[in-house]
């Protein structure tokens, strides 16, 4: 079969109603078993009930933000493999995922987490600020991709080092827990609050990032041929690691760190868009949150007393998946 | 006024000097071969004349306006690039590899239209790739792989190819075949600038040659005038015979000359 001859439009059309379909069927599960069809009579019809407070209060957030954070995923996965012309690029890899960590981290650590909604999402958004502040100092004027690569290796190192020290020095045993299990990543318990306050850097992070599509394409031929081609080379990669750092970084302020979706999603879409770096981006970005929908669904029926947490059961499964594809794919890709 | 020139260049790497006022320029239907030894600078002078890098001092101009002046995207349609060795990082098909010449032409909210499509198809016909077109790139063998690369280019509709090195690794067959196929495209009121070892295709194909050593221009010309046993010596650190045929040039090194290396 030639996957590659699958029309774009077409393949989005699947992709987008596969998405739908997940969300719906996400939607159906939780805690409680509901009639869905009432909670959403009475959600509409504005009336207040259980039913309703569930769907709304509860459902609603958590899978618009499994959907929103496995999008990023997928999206920034796919943009880093490409600027990075690597498939072992993950998005973590520019230092921005330990930088928000380790600003939700703090808010623990000094136990502020309680004391206003916005302070989690917002420390974690500094953090990753921050990280991306200090690659852009590190890197300057360089023009080499590999200096970019150290620089993200260093700040993810300086923050693993510093999330180690606040472990370390713990107050309680129970502070320590509560930091390990947010580390673990988790789309559970969350609110509309979560999703407003990482939405606008998602989409400004999404929109840089598609930007670049046909840049990446270019890249295919190499960093001179790209500018031969008409691309400013420097500037470009600029745009695309400033959509990932704001859109991953809002992702691991609201949901912690969820390994494995960016990095295996790439590799499964590939095939069916031509390995044409452009438009694997948004065909990434359905599959990654269809993938953490799943994974969110599997999180909530496999828990028992203690809930498993997404980005256990995320790398649980995509690390020997991903072993899988590559065993697979090595012959193509070299 | 020259297609495209370079005044006086010098281009240093951390304070190295690589290139030392060079000359240079190519006029309409000239198929010009830069050739001189390993880091001599040839490499350096071909991207400094597409742009790519931009000289330390002096300036390099097309069409008599500099090329500072000259906006990214009318740079890429106006010189086409063939980087040593060019390969695709993803398994592209060919056809898809040809495509990418004619990002130059289309917005970044554009998909390929018509009129991309059919240049796409006389590039590969030029080329003689048409018959591979759905195949894998990366599968291809060197040869094929290097004449998939100008089918890029040929896409672009350039003015100017420049190439670096496009027959090195190549056999006899595939090396006729590009050399004719630029030569060719010069002829079609455009030019091209190549970089070349193999002395004997430079004569063959080439209407001057620039002969560069140590950044330097040693010395240019028509290839009867750069190509001779004193100037082979002094460059390459070779002795050599060059012979004449009504069937082309050879030059045919013989030894080294021990106590002089270049």
């Amino acid at each position: 079969m030639n996957l590659a001859a699958l029309d774009a439009r077409l393949l989005h059309a699947i992709l987008l109603a596969a998405l739908m379909l997940t969300m719906l069927l996400v939607l159906n599960v939780g805690a409680i078993d509901i009639d869905l069809g009432r909670a959403i009579t009475d959600a509409w019809g504005r009336k207040t009930s259980v039913e309703s407070l569930i769907l709304l209060e509860i459902r609603l957030p958590r899978i618009l933000l499994a959907t929103l954070v496995g999008a990023t995923l997928g999206l920034a996965g796919a943009a880093l493999q490409g600027l990075l012309r690597n498939p072992l690029a993950e998005p973590g890899i520019i230092g921005v995922s330990n930088g928000a960590a380790l600003g939700a981290v703090i808010v623990f650590y000094y136990g502020l987490a309680g004391a206003a909604w916005f302070v989690l999402p917002l420390a974690g958004l500094a953090g990753a600020l921050l990280a991306v502040l200090c690659i852009f100092a590190l890197v300057g004027q360089s023009r080499s991709i590999i200096t970019l690569i150290l620089a993200g290796v260093a700040i993810n190192a300086i923050g693993g080092a510093l999330i180690a020290l606040a472990l370390n020095y713990a107050a309680s045993p129970y502070a320590m827990q509560e930091i390990v299990f947010w580390l673990l990543g988790s789309v559970a318990n969350r609110s509309f609050t979560e999703v407003y306050i990482a939405l606008p850097f998602m989409i400004f992070g999404w929109a840089m990032m598609l930007y670049c599509g046909r840049f990446l394409n270019a890249l295919t031929l190499g960093e001179e041929t790209a500018r031969s081609l008409g691309f400013d080379v420097a500037r470009l990669r600029l745009v695309l690691i400033l959509g990932v750092a704001a859109s991953v970084g809002a992702a691991v302020a609201v949901a912690g760190n969820i390994g494995f979706i960016g990095l295996v999603v790439p590799h499964l879409v590939r095939p069916f868009v031509g390995y044409e770096p452009r438009r694997l981006l948004l065909a990434s970005a359905s599959v990654g949150a269809i993938l953490l929908l799943l994974a969110d669904l599997a999180v909530q029926s496999l828990s028992g007393t203690t809930e498993m947490k997404l980005g256990v059961i995320t790398s649980l499964v995509g690390a020997p998946f991903f072993l899988l594809l590559i065993l697979k794919s090595r012959n193509t890709l070299q | 006024m020259s297609l495209l020139s370079a005044r006086t260049v010098d281009y240093r790497i951390d304070r190295i000097p690589i290139l030392d006022g060079i000359d240079f320029h190519v006029e309409t239907g000239e198929l010009i071969g830069l050739i001189g030894p390993n880091g001599a600078g040839k490499s350096s002078l071909l991207r400094l004349l597409t742009g790519i890098t931009i000289p330390d001092r002096g300036e390099v101009y097309l069409d008599g306006e500099p090329l500072s002046k000259i906006s990214l995207q009318q740079r890429a349609r106006s010189l086409g690039y063939l980087v040593q060795g060019a390969e695709a990082h993803w398994p592209f098909s060919v056809e898809k590899v040809v495509g990418l010449g004619r990002m130059p032409y289309q917005k970044w909210w554009q998909r390929p239209g018509r009129e991309d499509q059919l240049k796409i198809e006389q590039a590969m016909i030029k080329t003689e790739t048409l018959a591979y077109r759905n195949r894998i790139v990366t599968t291809l063998s060197g040869g094929e792989q290097t004449l998939v690369m100008l089918a890029r280019i040929f896409a672009t509709e350039n003015q100017v190819i420049l190439a670096d090195e496009p027959v090195a690794a190549l056999d006899p067959y595939h090396q006729l075949h590009v050399m004719e196929i630029l030569r060719q495209h010069a002829s079609e009121q455009r030019a091209a600038v190549v970089v070349l070892h193999d002395l004997s295709l430079a004569a063959r194909f080439c209407d001057r040659l620039y002969l560069l050593s140590h950044g330097r221009l040693d010395c240019s010309g028509p290839a009867g005038e750069v190509l001779t046993t004193d100037n082979i010596a002094r460059v390459y650190g070779v002795d050599s015979r060059i012979e004449c045929s009504e069937q082309g040039v050879s030059v045919i090194p013989l030894t080294r000359i021990s106590e002089h290396h270049p």
